[in-house]
């Protein structure tokens, strides 16, 4: 196994939530997505810090996990409230300037 | 050998995951792969000699933000399937091309940083001995101990902001306790007056 295989990997599954990110048209779907992204970048992180023998690689993947958690809490909760007030977390209904 | 059969097996594993979770209609299976895949992905890390990061991401992922969404889908109705007018413009198919142009840049850039070579790295786990744990709190609160403390400020912002957003009367101030009491008495007698 070298690097160029889980970059790779890594690569495909970036590609698999972009395509989530341009396709869904559902708020959640859309934070599942940006899951799969955030995880697809921390997989790239682990093996170039094993393949270089460097931590710091797995330090950013840490705080790339810090950033995930604390997004989803704020953004499960705003889109609770917007569920709450509009009932209905389609992105179409988010266009109220018609820019 | 082993690391080969493992590595191809959840990256079968993996993909299949998370396109379910990108295709699937509805709200509930998607979120199961979702935590499907992300137990999977710490195989990965496993693989990496990142025992560690393995551990937090089975903790951190299935155990708090995939609870956190099983939580939040309460409150959404997910009981049906989504209906999604996907409409074809000529924006989607502009961002098509640009994330093709993004899968070459991306698959072709390891070729190129073969090439590159670090001289001195940094920070070689060789350096501090022990397990990958220990190596990994050795740096953590060394060298990378200002951004751990602003990460933990940032999760207890998160979290207050959460707890505001969703909590029911959390825009009214605890301090004027006093005068909500008397909102409520002077509403009750309204009631009894009606009466």
């Amino acid at each position: 196994m070298t690097l160029t295989h889980y970059l790779v990997l890594a690569t495909i599954l970036f590609v698999i939530g972009l395509i989530g990110v341009i396709r869904r048209r559902n708020l959640l779907m859309l934070f599942f997505s940006t899951e799969i992204l955030l995880n697809a970048a921390n997989i790239g992180f682990a093996a170039v810090s094993k393949f270089y023998d460097d931590l710091g690689g797995q330090m950013f993947a840490f705080f790339i996990i810090a950033v995930a958690a604390s997004e989803v809490a704020v953004g499960l909760g705003l889109l609770v409230l917007w569920y709450k007030k509009n009932g209905s977390i389609d992105l179409d209904t988010l266009q109220k300037m018609k820019g | 050998m082993f690391e080969t059969v493992a590595f191809y097996l959840f990256s079968v594993l993996t993909i299949s995951m998370f396109s379910i979770v990108v295709f699937s209609k509805n709200a509930l299976y998607a979120m199961s792969a979702l935590a499907a895949g992300m137990i999977l992905i710490s195989g990965f890390f496993f693989l990496l000699d990142a025992d560690f990061l393995g551990v937090v991401q089975i903790i951190v992922y299935t155990g708090a933000v995939m609870a956190l969404y099983a939580f939040g889908m309460m409150f959404l109705d997910t009981t049906q399937d989504i209906k999604e007018n996907i409409t074809h413009s000529k924006i989607i198919y502009g961002l098509w091309i640009a994330s093709a142009i993004l899968i070459v840049f991306a698959i072709s850039a390891p070729i190129v940083t073969n090439h590159l070579m670090l001289d001195a790295p940094l920070m070689n786990p060789d350096l501090f001995g022990g397990t990958n744990p220990q190596q990994v709190g050795v740096i953590l609160f060394t060298k990378y101990l200002i951004p751990f403390e602003l990460a933990a400020v940032m999760l207890l912002v998160a979290m207050i902001a959460g707890i505001v957003l969703v909590g029911k009367k959390m825009d009214d101030s605890i301090t004027l306790c006093d005068s909500y009491d008397e909102q409520m008495t002077i509403e009750e007698f309204d009631v009894k007056d009606e009466k």
